[in-house]
């Protein structure tokens, strides 16, 4: 295959972006990431054009109660690894920059966590409701919203 | 205009709606309409503590339950830190294949049907029913198996069941070149996929198409192979991919996965190990998260957990490879005419159930 190893994308990470981002390899394979909300687009960028991260598989929100976070999983298939970023965003503005323009793949992701976890995506090119009835007038997938029994 | 094909059109496979623009009888745009099953599967597990989940996610998709009950299993031991008995990986590794079999005919009738060989749709269930009766043998269910559990599978293998096996892959080997005889053989199957819902290799890989559809775009990449689980490192086989980038390429694809299907299986068969088939796994998860990605029939499936040291998942997220296949239909689609939106939208292998969650 001939990509980097997962140790040059966390150098070549840690290069690049030595403010605001947390790197590390977790196993075979796995990267892990915390980035803060203002470089996430600079990473992701980096990843995307210099790396070889050409595949998003998921993104998801997490309601942390005293704040969110967005769980970004990016694989790579020249280098053969997935890189895990975690973002933490408060609550009183759950905004972070969206990564649909570089991949196509986390568009739908990002208007899934829109509307089930209330957190705004920046520059996202279509932000409409996808599950939902267009009526739905709460966050349905926030802790707040309590389960039966729970 | 605005055309509705659906929620109620036969080509849907479903509950969902595929809107189109048409310009005359050709496509200019599309944007498909989802959200018609969403039953918050995702919160839901958020009340159930990590076992009761397994049967959950059979529901997530019944054409293919084994992958997803797997998956889920898989999450759980990466977070919790269970290792998987050796036998039990080769006996999962075993059911999947029949599984992945079971959905790709399932695929190949509904293709049939739409597409208008009637006869491929009798000839591809009634395969489809040795499979199923071979994972009832195991599971004791038709479709909905809660076979998986975390930390290897509920029972051992049947008695005889190897020969059993054998004995279907046999007997299904010929049936596969009956199929192709009747699909390659139509000229009107032929017509209606081949150079229709073109997907650039290139659109495909950013637009996070995965699975069958992404090789017949002839991009060369399988997990079972790129991020290898269970034991599919440990056998001998290869990624079928083909150049076309037509519906007719994912078609092939499919018909040269349910081979090397049977060859894994087989191969499987080979190394077997005996031993144990499961471990006692924690109650409580760990305060951590987790994620596992595997290759379900339809694309890269891939679930996150985030543990909070109780007995149930504080958070769940499945990715569904036909949620993000179906957001990338409208580049398949651009261009085509209405009356090829059935033999595009078929080739996709929609299924709703993992879709909207």
């Amino acid at each position: 295959m001939g990509g980097l190893t997962e140790e040059d994308v966390v150098e070549a990470v840690k290069k690049t972006l030595p403010e605001g981002v947390t790197i590390g390899v977790i196993g075979p394979r796995r990267i892990t990431a915390r980035s803060t909300r203002s470089v996430l687009f600079k990473l992701c960028e980096h990843l995307k054009n210099q790396l070889g991260f050409e595949h998003v598989s998921c993104v998801s929100g997490v309601d942390r109660l005293d704040h969110m976070e967005v769980v970004y999983h990016i694989s790579s298939y020249a280098n053969q690894c997935v890189i895990e970023i975690t973002v933490d965003i408060p609550n009183d503005n759950p905004e972070v920059d969206s990564i649909a323009p570089l991949w196509g793949g986390a568009n739908w992701h990002e208007r899934e966590a829109c509307e089930l976890f209330g957190i705004r995506f920046r520059n996202h090119p279509k932000m409409e409701r996808l599950l939902l009835p267009s009526d739905f007038t709460y966050y349905p997938f926030r802790k707040e919203i309590k389960l039966r029994g729970r | 205009m605005w055309i509705n094909m659906g929620p109620q059109h036969p080509m849907t496979h479903g509950l969902w709606n595929l809107r189109v623009k048409v310009d005359g009888e050709t496509i200019v745009d599309a944007e498909p309409v989802i959200g018609y099953l969403h039953r918050g599967w995702e919160k839901l597990t958020e009340n159930r503590v990590y076992p009761q989940i397994i049967p959950m996610s059979d529901r997530l998709c019944y054409g293919s339950s084994m992958t997803w009950s797997h998956l889920y299993c898989l999450t759980i031991e990466n977070l919790m830190g269970v290792q998987v008995p050796e036998r039990a990986e080769y006996i999962r590794v075993i059911v999947l294949e029949l599984q992945r079999i079971a959905s790709h005919l399932m695929w190949l009738a509904a293709y049939g049907t739409d597409l208008g060989l009637l006869t491929a749709f009798v000839y591809c269930m009634r395969e489809r029913e040795l499979f199923l009766d071979l994972l009832q043998g195991v599971t004791g269910a038709r479709m909905t198996y809660n076979y998986p559990r975390i930390g290897g599978v509920r029972n051992d293998l049947p008695p005889d069941f190897e020969r059993d096996c054998l004995r279907v892959l046999d007997y299904f080997e010929k049936k596969i070149d009956e199929y192709e005889e009747i699909f390659d053989g139509s000229d009107i199957f032929l017509m209606r996929t081949q150079d229709v819902g073109i997907l650039k290799p290139s659109d495909g890989v950013n637009l996070g198409v995965t699975g069958p559809a992404l090789r017949g775009s002839d991009v060369k990449i399988d997990l079972r192979k790129h991020d290898p689980y269970s034991v599919y490192d440990e056998l001998d086989w290869s990624i079928c991919t083909h150049p076309d980038c037509d519906c007719y390429a994912r078609y092939r694809v499919r018909m040269d996965e349910m081979r090397m299907s049977c060859h894994i299986v087989r191969e499987a068969f080979k190394k077997l190990p005996p031993g144990p088939f499961r471990v006692k796994a924690p109650r409580n998860g760990p305060r951590k998260t987790a994620f596992a990605r595997v290759e379900d029939p339809r694309g890269e499936a891939l679930m996150y957990v985030v543990g909070d040291g109780t007995d149930r998942p504080y958070r769940l997220k499945v990715r569904s490879p036909i949620f993000v296949i179906v957001s990338a239909v409208p580049v398949m689609l651009r261009g085509y005419k209405v009356a090829d939106v059935p033999s595009i939208m078929g080739s996709v292998d929609m299924c709703l159930g993992e879709t909207d969650r």
